[in-house]
């Protein structure tokens, strides 16, 4: 199973290594992570993805609660929440016509084309994990030089207290 | 607002937290710090190692029930602390470890005796500071006796860099602190607590499971009610050994790898089970799958992580264990819910018990585990408290020193960390200075940290060692002759050194004690002296602690002695 938990943390340096090396030390998985600093600069919000069973995912949500720098961990529902993940792919150009064929699929995701060569292209996607997915699967043919990934990023839909 | 350096401004706060004694070892990175003891009234007891230090700290803290304060220096006097620092996060005792460190530029510039202190102890600890200005210091204190007491107590490491101690600022010493992310009290909610009892009372075969959290909340008295109104028989883990009185009717002694026979048995039979303050430890419960299928679970814990991390619980109480058994006791007056003792489960229990203790095979040997013990038990005031090093003797201490006074009986249960008993014992005696102090101990495990002979004699902390020696590293050599077919490596210990004259060396008092007359006589001179004493009983290194529940499987294969 599949989840998204969204943790706000103090901003503060070693956060990051502890909930990283809970993680670790309690044979948790960590799938993606991503963190920023938040609307109050004293807090960063960290997007965990995780792997596991109904009983792993609740006991790692109890045990990132139980850290003192965790300020509130929510796990988020994909159905009421925007998640997104942005990408940055470099994709082999072997001939001049499939530079076209690159770029169209790009404009087919909505991508954003950043770093036209000869022999490549560096494009930008921001979706869900399922639509970066088809579109590798899409681009593999040509050949993937490089990747970049953030990681989720995650909010709950609605206002605040509204959900 | 005051201006003065860091090192004092930390010998302020810890003052104002209470702090009367210190255990520790001064070193490069901390002599701003012990230049400030010397100028303070805070007593310093000199360990010998740093482990021994945190040790002692964790006794302290163990039995007084607030933070022992254990210093070190930076590098090798830090991850000295390592042990104890996890010996003490494993069994939720609280205590505070300071630390020096190298001066902030010297910070990750391998500079000598650095060490990463705070990366290394994260795992181990409930929390950690490195302030880093001087200016920091008695907020950091502050938090640090908090967060250490409270709730699920634990230890906390403030890391010092050596000119933050150093360096002065004008110092705010504040009454209160919040925490944003660290929510302590939690009401108990009522409604569970309900369920809990109606639970209790459909039951057929209920069983009270008192954990360490028991000890640590001190809801002795609670306990007992809870069990006497509902007349439920009371087992314990082996970390909440004592926290129900062991000749009490309703109780059964500890159950686990080598708990009772009779504690183990009803374990296995009951439908309905009380854990308070128990984390269902694998070497209480045997295995986990095989407990949650036949069990109803009640489970109440200070710890919200705790519920359900190894059990699947049905009804489960998150708050502190006395309030919530004392919410219990007061729904069962009030509703006046009180059960005879005619019931068929609790005459199944007695029978159980009584056939155990009548039947149940004691090892034939003049100096055997049970005879030492009910020896040492015998001429032992109830009050005196005691604490047992890791091994063979330490699961004897379990099923045969029987703790009537509870909440007297303290062990490295979780970590099971050699060498704790007998610092942890010097510690204990510093908080009590009254009572009798003894540590149950192996020779394998007191040699570990015995050169804290120096600090029982030197400081005045006469305790008691009662060293039941079998000249092997005894729990090992057990194993190996019950699962690696008596291939004896690594465990003998050849009769090296002589305890009697280890203790003399130290000018403490030594004693062999060769027979159980020996040893009441010899537990008496220890009680009349204001000395340490060693008391070194040789027994058969032969002796296997039995019963014994071998690990991965569960309670009810329990190997009794044939």
């Amino acid at each position: 199973m599949w989840a998204i938990i969204s943790v706000l943390v103090e901003n503060k340096p070693g956060v990051l290594f502890k909930v990283t090396n809970l993680f670790r030390s309690r044979n948790f998985n960590i799938d993606s992570i991503s963190v920023g600093v938040t609307e109050n600069p004293e807090y960063s919000r960290m997007t965990i993805t995780t792997i596991g069973d109904e009983k792993q995912v609740t006991q790692i949500i109890k045990q990132l609660d139980k850290m003192i720098d965790t300020v509130e961990v929510m796990r988020l529902d994909e159905k009421m929440s925007v998640y997104r993940e942005l990408v940055l792919m470099k994709i082999k150009v072997s001939k001049p016509s499939e530079s076209m064929e690159i770029m169209n699929l790009a404009n087919a995701f909505g991508c954003k084309v950043h770093d036209v060569r000869k022999t490549s292209i560096m494009i930008e996607i921001t979706a869900t994990p399922d639509r970066i997915n088809s579109l590798e699967d899409l681009v593999k043919g040509y050949g993937i030089l490089e990747i970049a990934r953030t990681g989720i990023c995650a909010l709950p839909r609605g206002g605040i207290n509204e959900s | 607002m005051e201006k003065m350096s860091g090192a004092r401004s930390l010998m302020v706060a810890l003052e104002k937290e209470g702090v009367e004694l210190v255990f520790g070892l001064p070193g490069g990175a901390n002599l701003p710090i012990y230049d400030e003891l010397y100028k303070s009234n805070i007593r310093h007891i000199l360990a010998r190692h740093e482990q021994s230090a945190a040790h002692m700290a964790d006794g302290f803290g163990r039995v007084s029930r607030r933070p022992g304060v254990c210093f070190a220096t930076s590098g090798p006097g830090a991850t000295n602390l390592v042990t104890g620092i996890a010996t003490a996060q494993a069994d939720s005792a609280p205590m505070i470890a300071v630390t020096g460190q190298v001066p902030l530029k010297m910070i990750g510039k391998d500079a000598f005796q650095e060490s990463d202190i705070i990366g290394i102890s994260n795992p181990i600890v409930k929390y950690a500071f490195q302030p880093t200005s001087p200016a920091e210091i008695p907020e950091v204190v502050k938090k640090a006796f908090y967060i250490s007491s409270t709730g699920r107590p634990g230890p906390v490491l403030i890391d010092i860099p050596k000119d933050v101690q150093q360096n002065e600022a004008e110092m705010k010493f504040p009454d209160d602190i919040k925490i944003k992310g660290y929510h302590p009290w939690v009401d108990p909610d009522i409604a569970e607590i309900e369920r809990a009892i109606e639970m209790l009372l459909s039951a057929e075969r209920p069983i009270i499971l008192a954990g360490g959290g028991v000890i640590i909340s001190g809801a002795f008295a609670e306990l007992q009610s809870i069990a006497e109104l509902l007349m439920i028989p009371v087992v314990t883990t082996f970390k909440g050994k004592g926290s129900f009185p062991e000749n009490h009717p309703l109780s059964l002694g500890p159950i686990g790898m080598h708990g009772h026979a009779e504690a183990n048995k009803m374990m296995v039979e009951a439908d309905c089970v009380l854990a308070a303050g128990s984390r269902f430890s694998d070497r209480s419960v045997g295995t986990f799958e095989e407990f949650e299928k036949r069990l109803k679970i009640i489970h109440m814990d200070v710890d919200p992580a705790e519920i359900g991390k190894n059990q699947t619980t049905s009804v489960a109480v998150v708050g502190d264990v006395k309030t919530s058994l004392r919410i219990m006791v007061k729904m069962l007056i009030q509703k006046t819910i009180k059960r005879g003792g005619d019931y068929p489960w609790l005459k199944r229990v007695n029978e159980t018990k009584e056939y155990y203790r009548e039947n149940l095979k004691l090892y034939n040997h003049p100096l055997g585990a049970a005879k030492v013990l009910r020896k040492l038990r015998e001429v032992l005031p109830h009050q005196s408290i005691v604490t047992t090093e890791v091994g063979q003797h330490q699961m004897w201490a379990s099923l045969f020193f029987d703790v009537i006074q509870p909440g007297t009986f303290f062990s490295s249960t979780g970590l099971g960390t050699m060498g704790w008993g007998f610092p942890a014992a010097i510690g204990a005696k510093a908080a009590k200075p009254g009572v009798p102090v003894v540590d149950i101990a192996g020779e394998g495990s007191f040699n570990m940290t015995e050169n804290s002979l120096a600090v029982s004699v030197l400081d005045n902390l006469p305790v008691i060692v009662f060293i039941m020696n079998n000249f092997s590293l005894g729990m090992v050599a057990q194993w190996q002759r019950t699962f690696y077919d008596r291939r004896m490596i690594g465990i003998d210990l050849k009769n090296c050194p002589d305890y009697v004259k280890i203790a003399q060396a130290y000018g403490a008092q030594g004693i062999r004690a060769e027979s159980l007359d020996e040893i009441g006589n010899a537990v008496k001179t220890a009680l009349k002296s204001d000395i340490a004493t060693v008391i070194d009983i040789p027994i058969d290194p032969e002796e296997d602690v039995l019963p014994f529940v071998a690990p991965g499987t569960p309670l009810k294969d329990m190997i009794l002695p044939s």
